[in-house]
């Protein structure tokens, strides 16, 4: 798919410059934006780096574990089919915490260790089905709730904004409401299945 | 209101910033050797980004300079002009479910053509910040513990992005008025 997308933009440009006459135009164009591709990752890398080194210090700290207290109580709402002490429901907890925080590498391996932990405990008769928990447990991720997003604030850093953070507040907003339709949709289709 | 979202935007990293030291202190962590070891991992990251954003800037360029964006938004423009998307902005949603370097690339490269601060690049940044990347995660996920089933996953999963990108047209509008 993405194949498609990356290689018809090209195709396509070059066939419309071809047909308007002005071909030289795409070589430019390439290597112009080729150009401008490495300015922009290399005014970006020291942003990343300082961003990187905070964000190891909020892991090693164990702010992950302090928001996953936080949210406790509310996640035991979103998955009803999980007991209150279960390792599949802290594993959760990390992952959306660090996921939260803005901290994207340190919340795949408490992802993943969480599918694990929804497979042991999977009650379809198979297990290559999804259980009611794991299809909630991917709304929530797919959905990307977001405190700090930490990244698109360090892009528009390097793209010399005068705001790099004035995004933040609408960027929890949109997240924090598209999750909570997304969780209400899976909650309402999980009932109507258990009817 | 607004306002309320305004002192949100600018105290947050700010305090971050400091909150995570402080804490990192109180905890007792290594602050200075622990910031340097992930810092060191920054270097990584922009190297490994580096193609990605080469490869999406040089196939953007060439659509855009060849006429062919200008055809696209001849044709989409009334249609998305009337749901509040400029039709630069529409190739981030359709690769934002796909790829997350690929969409990161495209938001870079909108955040440099029409700048941070336009409306282009504000909905971007939020379309980028608020949404995540919907097929890899379901992939790579239910595919470590062999699910084939997913049920719904997907369907809500793709619908919650759909919900991401108006509440981001929403919320900008909001925010910083229209286009």
């Amino acid at each position: 798919m993405l194949n498609l997308v990356w290689v018809g933009l090209i195709v396509v440009g070059v066939a419309v410059a071809a047909l308007q006459g002005h071909i030289d135009a795409t070589t430019s164009a390439a290597f112009e934006s080729a150009k401008l591709g490495v300015e922009t990752v290399i005014t970006l890398t020291g942003i990343m780096i300082f961003w990187l080194g905070i964000a190891r210090v909020a892991e090693q700290s164990g702010l992950m574990e302090v928001l996953a207290r936080v949210l406790r109580p509310i996640f035991r709402f979103v998955f009803p089919s999980l007991p209150r002490d279960s390792p599949a429901l802290s594993a959760i907890l990390l992952n959306v915490s660090a996921n939260m925080l803005g901290l994207g590498q340190a919340a795949t391996p408490f992802g993943l260790k969480a599918m694990q932990e929804l497979q042991a405990v999977n009650d379809q008769p198979d297990k290559e089905t999804a259980s009611d928990a794991m299809v909630t447990f991917l709304v929530l991720n797919t959905a990307g709730v977001t405190l700090v997003p930490a990244t698109v604030i360090a892009y528009r850093a390097a793209a010399g904004s005068r705001h790099p953070s004035e995004i933040v507040a609408a960027t929890i907003a949109a997240s924090l409401c598209s999750t909570v339709l997304a969780l209400t949709l899976d909650a309402v289709l999980r009932r109507r299945r258990a009817r | 209101m607004v306002h309320a979202m305004d002192v949100v935007s600018r105290w947050s990293i700010p305090m971050i910033f400091a909150g995570v030291l402080l804490f990192g202190l109180y905890r007792r962590v290594d602050v200075y050797n622990v910031f340097l070891e992930g810092a060191r991992d920054g270097i990584e990251l922009s190297m490994t980004i580096l193609p990605y954003v080469v490869a999406i800037f040089a196939a953007l360029g060439i659509f855009r300079d060849s006429g062919a964006m200008r055809l696209v938004a001849h044709a989409l423009g009334p249609v998305l002009h009337r749901v509040g998307v400029p039709a630069e902005v529409l190739p981030l949603m359709l690769i934002r479910p796909l790829s997350g370097s690929g969409a990161l690339a495209i938001t870079a490269e909108l955040l440099r053509r029409h700048g941070p601060d336009s409306y282009v690049g504000r909905l971007a940044s939020v379309l980028q910040g608020s949404t995540d990347t919907t097929f890899y995660i379901l992939s790579v996920y239910f595919g470590s513990v062999g699910v084939r089933r997913i049920r719904s996953a997907l369907t809500i999963g793709l619908l919650a992005d759909l919900f991401g990108f108006a509440l981001a047209i929403f919320f900008v509008h909001l925010l910083f008025g229209g286009p």
